[in-house]
């Protein structure tokens, strides 16, 4: 098989997988944030037992988290080698200051907020717990810095074949920076909370440690609450800034093949296919000239169509806008689940809608997987390019490693996801049924 | 200095720091079959490095950072022609995290079976594949036209790194002894000081069959070295001899302190030895060197700021941390 193939294969598995576990840490991490706060000022137990659980399923997250991560950092030399070494000079830096800024911070003070109980003072957990919290949401910013970088390349020169810096801030704050993580890290907040909400949600199904679980509710409500309308403001953003910067993924995206003035909004239609003369795909739902206004804040504005770009410039159409649609349609179901529970909450029937308590815990999965189809459009629709107008994919792979080096490791780390995976999911269950414990 | 060599110093001195910090909770899990017997004392030997063991493997990840921000030609060409053994090592370290985590989360025997020696295999497997890549980076690859190793897996198993890779291992035996000594009460102490002991001489044999083995390979640079270069074994020399005393005393810190700079000293041979070369090659003209290797110079200088307020902040906390988790864990461990 083709050793590029099985290398995207490869880094799309492995980052997609890893990214699972921080997507729950760093909103979680804020909740816990929160809950040892109020702890830490009101000294009542309840806020100590729900801090206390949370945490116990923190930790196991976060420990997938490392391990899968681990592999990551390494990943751009073994697969990538001819991008690594053309974008050193740039790329490098983000990963080095992600570790030095961000992952200390947060494994050494999960340590203490792990294992220190009995060591340590109440105000150096909760200090503890804040940092944790912060040191997460600084590696996500370091890691989207570079990313985003990729997307957006800016503040370097070409020379020699190779990139070379020359103005550090405006790589750092590339066209697409502050969207892509202020987007990611709303989202991350929501897939915590409806976590939070999920677990809690069963308790309450099961009638038991009904204290923790309407307490923690009550803080995941307004964490949700606050992502999921900030989710719709940054997506917005997001889209514009793709819209400006990357042309021919915005047109994928929307499934746009003809430059149009005042162009429709496809809410729902079946996949477009990459050849346009197949292009006919009816049924769809449309809002006359929204695109427009949307993108450009203009009801006549043109939108650039695929047609505009060469076949070899585009990115797989159909991939880029299936996950593009299922992210925003999911996106509108949790919005409503969240302002039904808001509702019921506030009603305080909460625990006599059995059915919606059911639902809450089946949500659980939605924001996760919406937030793998953002960046599942966000890396597809970068595609041909490794880094946006640069360097092509192709270009970017290692000379000397061959297809069946990749076999091998797909086929390993493959399995050891598997197992992960089994493990996260079997001990977060053992964890819930063993529960907060009752007052 | 020009920013090149700072920045050779500073990955050198990421990487001594994991050898000596990673390297203490790799030697635990080398020897967590052998000196911990009982549950009890397993758990022990687990509650001794769970609060630090993921903020020392970060020493190795920022490493991996630094070398790809400061030499990125290095970076492409190691990680992509060690392909195999690095999948290996961070199959290693995935397992060894996870272990590490689970293990105590059920009871049964044959569950904490299971992670136990997982745990212990996944310690030796990347301790031994560092010692593997360090000897063959410091005899210098069969670097092609085009920059790139294509040696494969076995390529890379000559007898110096292989010599090397049991270095390593003899070298984290030592530490994570030490460390366990220092840290554990009863039997898991007095086994982890007989462990840490046999660590030791080991170490000091096979440093002497490795120097033997690279004087014999000529190369002009290894003897201008100078006075730091010939200051290096000299440490590494006295921080054995030190260890056995505080050993043989059971002064555990002391044993501890020694160790640590004994690996430090054996680490700074290996960059004297190095340098000016990151990748020495073959055929020397095709060598990376801290010159034709390096980031601009507007990289290093920005990353220079970077590490100069991020480093002590690390070190700062860091300290505090370790100073907050003193003193002996008791038999049965802490689990959260
Ligand atoms: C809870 C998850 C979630 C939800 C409900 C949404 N998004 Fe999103 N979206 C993400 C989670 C996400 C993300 C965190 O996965 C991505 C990947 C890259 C990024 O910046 O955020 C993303 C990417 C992403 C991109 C691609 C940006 C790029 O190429 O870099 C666009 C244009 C949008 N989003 C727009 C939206 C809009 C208009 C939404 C309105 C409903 C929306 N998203 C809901
Ligand atoms: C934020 C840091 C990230 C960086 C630096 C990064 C970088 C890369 C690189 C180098 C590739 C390989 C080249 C290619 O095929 O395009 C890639 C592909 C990919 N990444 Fe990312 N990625 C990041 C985040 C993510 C996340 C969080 C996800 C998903 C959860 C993701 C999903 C993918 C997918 C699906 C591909 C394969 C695309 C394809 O082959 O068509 N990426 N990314
Ligand atoms: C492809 C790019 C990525 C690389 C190279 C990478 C690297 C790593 C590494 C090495 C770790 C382990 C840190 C430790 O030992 O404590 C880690 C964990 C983590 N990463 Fe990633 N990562 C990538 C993508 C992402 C993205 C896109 C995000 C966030 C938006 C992210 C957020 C985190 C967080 C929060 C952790 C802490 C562990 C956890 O909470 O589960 N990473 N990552």
């Amino acid at each position: 098989m083709d050793p590029v193939i099985l290398a995207r294969v490869q880094f799309a598995m492995t980052v997609m997988f890893h990214f699972l576990f921080p997507t729950l840490t760093i909103g979680l991490g804020l909740l816990i944030a929160v809950f040892e706060t109020l702890r830490w000022r009101t000294g009542d137990p309840l806020w100590d037992r729900t801090a206390l659980f949370w945490t116990r399923i923190f930790g196991l997250t976060f420990v997938m988290g490392v391990a899968t991560g681990v592999v990551l950092e390494f990943e751009f030399g073994t697969n990538w080698a001819r991008y690594a070494a053309f974008v050193g000079d740039l790329f490098g830096a983000p990963l080095a200051a992600e570790g030095l800024f961000a992952f200390f911070l947060e494994s050494t003070f999960l340590g203490v907020l792990l294992f220190g109980r009995d060591r340590v003072s109440s105000r150096l957990r909760w200090l503890a717990a804040v940092l944790v919290a912060l040191g997460s949401t600084l590696s996500a910013f370091w890691i989207i810095v570079a990313d985003s970088w990729m997307q957006t390349p800016a503040g370097f020169e070409i020379a020699g074949g190779r990139a070379w810096l020359t103005d550090f801030w405006a790589a750092v704050f590339n066209p697409s920076t502050l969207q892509r993580f202020a987007h990611t890290v709303v989202a991350t907040w929501v897939a915590g909370a409806f976590l939070v909400i999920g677990i809690s949600a069963f308790y309450l199904l099961r009638r038991r440690s009904r204290d923790v679980a309407l307490a923690s509710i009550r803080v995941a409500l307004a964490l949700a609450l606050a992502g999921i309308v900030l989710v719709f403001v940054t997506g917005d953003q997001s889209a514009r800034q793709v819209a400006y910067t990357q042309a021919a993924k915005f047109a994928a995206m929307q499934g746009l093949y003809s430059t149009t003035a005042g162009a429709p909004l496809v809410l729902w239609s079946l996949p477009p296919a990459q050849d346009p003369s197949a292009a006919a795909r009816a049924p769809e739902i449309v809002v006359t000239r929204l695109l427009s206004l949307l993108a450009f804040g203009n009801v006549t504005a043109t939108v650039r169509g695929l047609s505009e770009f060469p076949a070899a410039d585009w990115p797989p159409v159909a991939l880029t806008f299936l996950a593009y649609h299922n992210m925003v349609i999911l996106g509108t179901l949790m919005l409503l689940e969240v302002l039904v529970l808001a509702v019921l909450v506030w009603r305080g029937t909460l625990e006599s809608h059995r059915g919606w308590l059911t639902a809450f815990l089946w949500s659980i999965p939605i924001p996760v997987v919406a937030i793998q189809l953002g960046w599942f459009t966000a890396e597809v629709g970068r595609q041909p390019w490794i880094v946006y107008g640069v360097l092509r994919t192709e270009s970017g792979v290692s000379p000397n490693v061959t297809a069946l080096d990749l076999g091998i490791s797909l086929a390993l780390f493959a399995a050891a996801y598997l197992v992960i995976a089994w493990l996260w999911l079997a001990l977060v269950r053992r964890e819930v049924l063993r529960g907060p414990g009752e007052a | 200095m020009d920013l090149p060599t700072i920045w050779f110093v500073l990955v050198a001195l990421l990487l001594i720091g994991y050898a000596v910090l990673d390297g203490f909770d790799l030697g635990a899990g080398i020897l967590h079959l052998l000196v911990a017997r009982d549950d009890a004392e397993r758990r022990a030997v687990i509650a001794s490095i769970a609060p630090v063991w993921d903020g020392n493997e970060v020493w190795l990840i920022t490493a991996g950072g630094a070398l790809f921000a400061a030499f990125p030609l290095v970076y492409a060409t190691v990680f992509s022609g060690f392909y195999l053994a690095l999948i290996l090592v961070l199959l290693g370290l995935i397992f060894r995290a996870i272990s590490l985590e689970v293990r105590d989360k059920d009871d049964s025997a044959g569950w904490r079976r299971t992670w136990d020696v997982l745990f212990s295999v996944s310690s030796l497997v990347p301790s031994l594949l560092f010692g593997v890549a360090v000897g063959n980076v410091l005899q210098g690859l069969p670097l092609e036209a085009d920059g790139t190793y294509r040696g494969g897996l076995l390529g890379l198993l000559g007898p110096l790194p292989l010599l090397t890779g049991v270095l390593a291992l003899a070298m984290f035996v030592m530490q994570g002894g030490a460390w366990l000594a220092l840290k554990t009460e009863g039997e898991v102490r007095r086994r982890a000081r007989v462990a840490a002991a046999a660590g030791a001489a080991a170490f000091a044999g096979v440093w002497l069959l490795v120097t033997i083995a690279a004087l014999a390979v000529p190369d002009p640079r290894d003897l201008a070295l100078g006075p730091v270069g010939l200051a290096a074994p000299l440490v590494v020399a006295a921080a054995l001899a030190a260890f056995f005393w505080a050993v043989s005393r059971g002064r555990d810190g002391t044993a501890f302190a020694a160790s640590s700079l004994a690996i430090a000293g054996l680490l700074a041979i290996a960059a004297l030895a190095l340098y000016p070369d990151v990748l020495p090659a073959t055929d020397a003209a095709r060598s990376l060197t801290v010159e034709n290797a390096a980031s601009s110079e507007l990289t290093l200088r920005t990353m220079l700021v970077v590490a100069l307020v991020g480093m002590p902040l690390v070190l700062f906390y860091t300290l505090f941390v370790y100073a907050r988790f003193r003193g002996r864990v008791s038999a049965g461990g802490a689990a959260y």
